[in-house]
């Protein structure tokens, strides 16, 4: 057997595979729901002070998608929460007592709510007066909302944990608030909603783009139209920021996990900011390197000599060619946003409507969140390696004893299903938005 | 130094207690939603499939968070349990999640995908609800025996598997009377009425075979004078199960007349049957967690952990029992079409 062969059998690296196929698969939906329950709520509220019926023409077309999107966050994310106990036991014995309330104070505040008022929001509204219907939006937008808050409030602890103490190698909270504000939390948190918010208003501007070039002209569609992409032209200059302070955090906290981002094997003074390279892990340096002189320090430190530590000073630092190239695809995809959405913002300003050229552009970029999203992920999770919780809980030391064939063949049942249930869900979106320019038949 | 004490024993207690709570509730819950699921197949007519997903459509997924919540609970106050028992039922739990992700998303699909893809959905809502209800029961059967080994232990978790296949047909079948009418409703009384003799015929296995592969269990059941106190609990549930055989036939001549009085009542007994199933099941297993290796005091968070835990639940779980309540009052009566109108 070749020793590749042989590491996919090493039962920690399967079962990292198969939870970040599922925590891939997972965010998917989340990143959506979270903020399109607030443009759902957007829609309803124009409504509610214009009377405008098209406004709840986009609401009764987008909710139909926010109906499929939660659906699959909400069985992925059972998926998850199995799987802490199935592929890695280790880490509720090690910090139980800070996970558990975290995780149950999501299923308690948010989790019911969502899903009860999701029952209402969808199929209520003959049955349920209009402001009934109206509050059973706010609470299921407020209620994902929520879900995310105690998500990332857990997810920043693992990064930057504080507030507790190590007592016989299990964890005990001093303080709930800094284990809830924790270093890192603020930074996380505004970063993963702004990246919710853009997801959200891509998916809708391309969606309408592609009902605009099939000629549907309805004024539902418009409405969305602008909306998504102004929501778009809004959001990712903000992002640009957030991130820009949530780097600093890093910095200052996670430096190994920085210098991974950066590629950066010596400390050093004046680093410069590589645009492209590939990290080799064996020579410990960069090969093929094209780089802009100083700009790294002068970003991450805002000063032209600031130092950077090197990957050299940590005993043990994150692979550092994934971190560095997942951090890439997250910033280039960012620049594609901007371009796009500014772009696009401002010919609707002028005409009214975006160019065909834009509009497939916009097209294009659909699901352009879904991609940042996910590599921004990878860089924080994989930048934690090797631990799980920093400082505190080794990855490999959460790991269960489950035979690796086990791991290895249900891992094999969740890809083919993901990839089976990923086509679908976008089949279906694009066939819904094709249908709803079909003037009957509509359920 | 007293209150300390108290809070380490009484915390855990209630915290299993409220994981039964939400276990009871989901398997009643989640059991008519997996039900109806699995009389889907049964059902030829893609109008009347249509109904029988709009009696379930709003409830499902809040029905299904009381599986998270009860397994949530086992993670969060119960860390030690939750690794043992969760790697101990590795293959059942993943099949039993690829199940309810079927499912799931068959429920949103089915409506939305393009017509010609539109039985695909209604095949993997069936194969999901019927894969999710097996792998269930297989989980119960296997977590009775201590995860024993061997051919007898996994026959065993097989046959529990398949009791929950009816019992659920059943609680779904009752179900679809309360929320129906006309020629789906006389099809459901159908359905009750052959579910419920496979219902009764599994719970009298599973009440055999569960002292038989457990010793504890046994000495528990059949000691003088357990024995005797506990003799109230199969009579009454054979006395249900008379009841729902009985008024069945009765119900569907009524509802040919179109009177649709007492239409709960197969409901109502299949749910007693479940009380008294869940008592028979917690009396056999308290205060183990993992039979016979386990107490719930060994498997328990930190007092400190369980207390903020403790606050927030008794917070916030009225309100949502609450809400629930509301919900099911604005859905009350009659499934009409599913619409998101």
């Amino acid at each position: 057997m070749s020793p590749d062969a042989l590491t996919l059998l090493d039962p920690v690296v399967l079962a990292r595979i198969q939870f970040a196929a599922n925590i891939t698969f997972h965010i998917l939906f989340p990143t959506i729901s979270i903020a399109m329950g607030w443009v759902l709520l957007f829609f309803k509220l124009r409504f509610n002070a214009t009377g405008d019926e098209k406004w709840m023409a986009a609401y009764g077309f987008w909710v139909k998608i926010f109906a499929l999107t939660f659906a699959l966050g909400v069985v992925s994310g059972i998926t998850m929460s199995f799987q802490f106990g199935t592929n890695w036991p280790g880490y509720m014995k090690t910090v139980g007592n800070i996970a558990g309330p975290l995780l149950a104070y999501e299923v308690l505040t948010a989790f019911f709510l969502e899903a009860t008022f999701l029952g209402i929001m969808l199929f209520g509204q003959k049955k349920v007066s209009n402001r009934m219907h109206t509050l059973a939006t706010v609470l299921v937008a407020g209620g994902t909302t929520l879900s995310a808050f105690w998500i990332i409030v857990l997810n920043s602890w693992m990064q930057t944990p504080t507030g507790f103490e190590m007592i016989n190698g299990q964890a005990h909270v001093t303080s709930w608030l800094a284990v809830i504000f924790n270093p890192s939390m603020p930074y996380r948190l505004t970063h993963m909603l702004l990246a919710s918010g853009l997801t959200v208003a891509f998916l809708i501007a391309g969606i309408s783009a592609f009902q605009w070039l099939k000629g549907q002209r309805q004024a539902g569609v418009q409405a969305a139209l602008k909306t998504g992409v102004f929501l778009a032209a809004t959001l990712i200059p903000l992002q640009i920021l957030v991130g820009d302070m949530h780097g600093l955090n890093t910095l200052q906290h996670q430096p190994a996990k920085l210098a991974a981002i950066e590629g950066v094997w010596e400390t050093e003074r004046g680093a410069p900011l590589l645009l492209f390279a590939l990290p080799n892990s064996d020579t410990r340096s960069n090969d093929y390197a094209i780089s802009i002189p100083k700009v790294a320090s002068l970003i991450l430190t805002h000063e032209l000599e600031g130092e950077i530590k090197g990957l050299n000073e940590f005993a043990e630092h994150p692979p550092v060619a994934k971190v560095f190239w997942a951090f890439r695809v997250m910033v280039g995809v960012g620049m594609l946003m901007l371009l796009a959405s500014w772009l696009a913002a401002w010919q609707i300003r002028r005409n009214g409507e975006p160019q065909p050229l834009v509009g497939k552009l916009l097209i294009g970029m659909t699901f352009s969140g879904w991609i940042a999203t996910v590599a921004g992920w990878y860089v924080t999770e994989i930048g934690r390696q090797p631990w799980l919780v920093q400082g505190v809980l080794k990855t490999a030391d959460a790991i269960s004893s489950v035979p690796s064939g086990m791991v290895l063949s249900t891992l094999l049942m969740y890809l083919a299903l993901y990839v089976f249930l990923l086509a679908s869900y976008i089949s279906v979106v694009f066939y819904l938005a094709k249908k709803a320019g079909q003037p009957a038949g509509e359920h | 130094m007293l209150t300390t004490i108290d809070l380490a024993y009484w915390l855990p207690v209630i915290f299993a207690a409220l994981m039964v709570i939400s276990m009871f509730a989901y398997v009643i819950l989640d059991g008519y939603d997996l039900g109806v699921g699995i009389l889907l197949e049964l059902e030829s007519n893609t109008h009347e499939k249509d109904k029988m997903i709009a009696a379930i459509g709003p409830f499902w997924d809040a029905n299904e968070t009381w599986l998270v919540l009860g397994v949530g609970l086992l993670l969060v106050a119960f860390p030690m349990a939750h690794g043992v028992i969760l790697t101990a039922l590795y293959l059942p739990v993943a099949l039993m999640l690829l199940g309810l992700i079927l499912r799931g998303v068959a429920f949103d699909f089915r409506v939305k995908a393009q017509a010609h893809h539109q039985p695909l959905w209604n095949r993997l809502f069936f194969v999901g609800s019927l894969l999710a209800t097996v792998s269930q029961g297989v989980m119960l059967g296997r977590y009775l025996t201590g995860f024993a080994p061997g051919w007898g232990a996994w026959g065993f978790a097989l046959l529990v598997g398949a009791s929950l296949v009816a019992a659920y047909a059943l609680i779904g079948a009752s179900w679809l009377i309360m929320k129906s009418t006309g020629a789906l409703q006389q099809r459901a009384v159908v359905w009750a009425q052959r579910s419920v003799w496979f219902a009764a015929l599994a719970a009298v296995l599973v009440s055999i075979a569960t002292p038989w592969v457990s010793p504890r269990v046994f000495d528990l059941w059949f000691s003088l004078p357990n024995v005797f106190l506990l003799a109230p609990v199969p009579i009454m549930s054979a006395a249900l199960f008379g009841v729902i055989a009985y008024s069945l036939p009765k119900l569907a001549q009524r509802q040919r007349n179109g009177n649709d009085n007492f239409c709960w009542i197969p409901f109502a007994a299949t749910v007693s049957i479940v009380l008294l199933s869940f008592f028979g099941l917690v009396y056999s297993i308290f205060p183990h967690l993992v039979i016979d290796q386990l107490t719930i005091w060994q498997a328990a968070s930190s007092t400190e952990a369980l207390q903020i835990m403790f606050f927030g639940a008794a917070l916030v779980l009225p309100t949502i029992i609450g809400y629930t309540i509301y919900s099911y009052r604005v859905f009350w009566g009659k499934a009409g079409e599913l619409s998101y109108q």
